[in-house]
């Protein structure tokens, strides 16, 4: 119950910061529509229409109060700039956020099931025979991918699977009526950026944690009553390294979300990462004040399920003395 | 121990030579070590650490630790010869046939597993009996090991019991399958010992219960005499000598076996001193929000020791810790020579700083790793009285004259140094400070027998010599015999009495000091079968 009140207070504080640091950011969305040479009473007009002229503070509690009901705003851009024009097309954020988060979940989530089994498996196997030829090709290769920035990894992949082997395509266009098997093929290159930068991670970690309770005096214990090779990693060692574990995953989820902007762009993904590099170069507030809100609190509810994870596996915080 | 022990041959060790790797290199640990045992036989193997016991002791299932090996030797269980045997064949043995009880009870249960499945996890690989026959019979084992709830205390999780029962469970996992041989490695040596009684007698009924062979490690003699048929006593991973518990027990043979309870033997005549060095009056202490220690009075003698003795959990070492200031009492007063101390350690002068001192239990911990012996008894020196240079050299190489080492240890780092010599490195940096009173924090207990008769000879040398006042916390009886003036016990945060070792140590007692007093093993292999039956009357 703390943790989940604390977890709002940092949400909460998270909406400060970005709130403030988008109203203080030089130049506004007004001038950047109506260009260098605008009158100031155009420009007068505009922010009127669009709220920008009331103090910031007041701004933030109306925005705040919206986002509770499920309103983060209207986007700036693609409203009407014309006087008289038939009807107001601008967009709700909201609308334009959903479709383009599902697909980012979509891309995260296949990522997700590709990399955490597989570097769990690769992290328990390095553990129980560490020292081997196995065990430390599998740290280096991890380290490497660890090291490289995702644009890198990226552009290997196109190299190697869009061009001198051209199996995958390399912009992944998908849209409302692309079938699933599409999408899974459109996005297979993402998908595996995605996947080799946050495995590495995951995997080192895995490996540390599982040998350090592999140290400890009850695996001993469990060795002499006669528990075979598999059942002291499984039965002994997995079920007390699970919180650090889901932490590590937790991170790397949330390093994965953000690692999409990059990703996103790189293969022109219409996802969230993509849509808030263009808002902030068109100072589409509303839009990236929403994207960075989700991203902050995507962060924080990862956070909440690794430490619930935790206290589950821990029947020292389960059942008190 | 007077059932009729049959003479079949069940563990037969031949020549054991096992090397350990560390430090980069091989170390030999045993050095061909013969053992036999016979079906029903109890063996104690004793020794200091570092003799070998625990590894011949895990030998004998054919398991070596991480960094060891068998270099040669013949372990025959039964026929078969466990050294050759590969893992695979050997993991069919291990827990089932011959099993094992840890030193540590609270680490060595998987904290994340209920009791009672990891009783019956070694007999639930035999698959004779279904599980809920084997739950049963555990159920009936915590019963004969006199387990309190014994119904459903399997359903807990190890952090749920204490470590007393978490002992006599680790003994009932041992027993479930219902092993030929069980190797009991130190088992009650991290107990109290109000609790070591409880878990000695359920060990030992169990054991001749099942007529179960045994081999029990120890390092104290008192104990090892309670339970063994046999005793062998190893040292530097070489066997010193073999007989029968009562012979080895009235006429050991070699002079090692000898010293191993020479403190015992050692006796200071008490004396006190109307002149007090310090007093706490009514402390009230705690930890958070639960409270440790309940009105607390002790009186110190200037020039003198007095020893507090309590089981773990008593408040001695907290009241350590409010004397130097490191926890701050809620209530009371310290008066320390005549001035009234301020409990914070921030508001306590330089002076009365250095005038206390502290060593503690574990040497190791204690000291910083990458800090030479110069550094770490040179800097009090610099900081309490000033001197620096040549004449700080020289007070260094006096002060380790005092603990009896020389000044080719000034360049040693604590790593390059054995335990005893540690603990007097800690010492001397205690001395450095020219302090009053010295409170020695169970120095001795992470020691072995004939190293703190040597430890415990060089304090009281030293009181001697500089008339410095001692505050000896400890569990042990023996040491407090050996070193105290004046006893105060300590039992749930209070001090049930304080006064005289003579009138302490002698009847009447109190009830509390009474059970402490009769719960320390006494070297008569009839101690414990005695005990018990006067306790039942």
């Amino acid at each position: 119950m703390l943790r989940l009140s604390l977890g709002l207070v940092t949400v909460f504080a998270f909406s400060v910061i970005i709130f403030s640091t988008f109203s203080f950011l030089p130049g506004d969305f007004a001038t950047e529509i109506l260009g260098q040479s605008a009158t100031k009473s155009a420009v007068k007009a505009l922010r009127a229409e669009l709220g920008l002229d009331k103090p910031p503070v007041t701004r933030y509690f109306d925005w705040l109060g919206n986002v509770f009901q499920g309103d983060f705003g209207s986007s700036f851009s693609g409203r009407s700039k014309v006087q008289g024009d038939q009807g107001d097309r601008s967009r709700e954020v909201v609308g334009l956020i959903v479709p383009r988060l599902k697909n980012t979940l979509f891309l995260t989530g296949v990522a997700a099931m590709l990399a955490i089994p597989l570097s769990l498996i690769l992290g328990i196997s390095a553990a129980l025979y560490r020292n081997s030829y196995y065990d430390r090709s599998a740290t280096g290769v991890s380290l490497v991918t660890v090291s490289s920035p995702e644009f890198f990894t990226a552009y290997i992949f196109i190299l190697l699977l869009a061009t001198l082997f051209p199996v995958f395509p390399t912009i992944s266009n998908v849209d409302e009526a692309s079938t699933l098997a599409e999408r899974f093929y459109r996005t297979a290159l993402p998908v595996f950026t995605l996947t080799l930068i946050t495995m590495g991670h995951m995997m080192r970690m895995t490996r540390s944690a599982i040998i350090n309770i592999l140290s400890s005096e009850y695996i001993e214990m469990a060795k002499l009553s006669g528990a075979s090779r598999y059942e002291v990693i499984v039965k002994h060692a997995l079920p007390n390294a699970w919180a650090p574990i889901s932490q590590v995953i937790a991170i790397n989820l949330a390093y994965m979300l953000i690692g999409s902007v990059v990703v996103e762009y790189v293969f022109n993904y219409q996802g969230i990462g993509r849509l808030m590099v263009g808002s902030v170069y068109n100072r589409d507030l509303p839009v990236v004040q929403a994207c960075a809100l989700i991203f902050a609190s995507t962060y924080v509810i990862l956070n909440l399920i690794a430490d619930l994870i935790g206290i589950i596996s821990n029947p020292r915080l389960l059942y008190p003395k | 121990m007077t059932l009729n022990k049959s003479k079949e041959l069940l563990l037969e060790m031949k020549n054991i030579h096992i090397d350990g790797f560390s430090d980069e290199r091989w170390h030999k640990i045993l050095k061909g070590v013969d053992l036999t045992l016979h079906r029903g036989e109890i063996l104690g193997l004793i020794g200091e650490s570092g003799a070998g016991k625990s590894t011949m002791g895990k030998a004998a299932m054919g398991y070596t630790q991480p960094g060891c090996k068998i270099i040669k030797g013949e372990i025959n269980f039964n026929g078969i010869d466990l050294a050759k045997l590969t893992e695979f064949e050997k993991r069919k043995i291990w827990g089932t046939k011959i099993s094992y009880v840890a030193q540590s009870a609270a680490a060595s249960f998987n904290p994340a597993h209920r009791l009672m499945d990891q009783t019956i996890s070694a007999a639930n690989r035999l698959k004779i009996n279904p599980t809920d026959v084997l739950k049963k019979d555990a159920v009936q084992l915590y019963e004969s090991l006199q387990l309190p709830d014994a119904e459903n205390i399997g359903d807990r999780y190890p952090h749920q019991v204490s470590g007393g029962q978490l002992q006599r469970i680790m003994t009932a996992m041992a027993m479930s399958p219902r092993p030929e041989l069980i190797i009991f490695d130190e088992p009650t040596t991290a107990l109290d010992v109000t609790t070591q009684v409880e878990v000695l007698s359920a060990m030992r009924s169990i054991v001749d219960k099942f007529n179960t062979a045994a081999i029990y490690i120890t390092h104290d003699l008192a104990v090892v005499a309670q339970m063994a048929d046999r005793i062998k006593v190893l040292r530097y991973g070489e066997e010193v000598e073999e007989a029968e518990t009562r012979d080895m027990l009235s006429n050991p043979k070699e002079e090692y076996t000898k010293s191993l309870w020479s403190v015992r033997s050692l006796i200071k005549p008490e004396e006190t001193n109307e002149d007090y060095m310090l007093s706490i009056k009514n402390i009230d202490a705690a930890y958070g929000s639960s409270k440790v220690l309940h009105k607390v009075s002790i009186d110190i003698p200037k020039g003198k020791t007095v020893a507090i003795v309590g089981e773990s959990g008593s408040g001695k070492s907290t009241t350590a810790r409010v004397i130097t200031g490191l926890l701050p009492q809620l209530k009371g007063e310290i008066i320390f020579d005549g001035k009234k101390l301020s409990p914070k350690l921030e508001q306590r002068s330089k002076e009365e700083l250095r005038r206390i001192q502290i060593i503690f239990q574990m040497p190791d911990t204690a000291m910083n790793p990458r800090q030479t012996v110069d550094e770490i008894i040179g800097r009090p020196i610099e900081f309490y009285q000033g001197i620096k240079g040549k004449e700080r050299e020289a007070k260094v190489i006096e002060l380790l004259k005092m603990i009896e080492l020389d000044e080719t240890f000034l360049d040693r780092l604590p790593s390059e140094l054995s335990g005893g010599q540690k603990q007097r490195i800690c010492i001397a940096r205690a001395l450095a400070a020219n302090p009053d009173l010295i409170i020695c924090d169970e120095v001795t207990s992470a020691l072995d027998q004939i190293v703190q008769e040597g430890i415990l000879k060089l304090l009281q040398k030293l009181q001697k010599e500089l008339g410095v006042t001692y505050i000896f916390i400890t569990h042990d009886i023996a040491t407090v015999k050996a070193i105290s003036d004046e006893i105060v016990v300590m039992y749930q945060g209070e001090v049930v009495e304080q006064g005289l070792k003579s009138k302490i140590l002698n009847p009447p007692y109190p009830d509390y000091t009474e059970l402490l007093l009769s719960s320390v093993p006494e070297m008569d292999p009839d101690w414990l079968t005695n005990l018990l039956n006067k306790r039942s009357s």
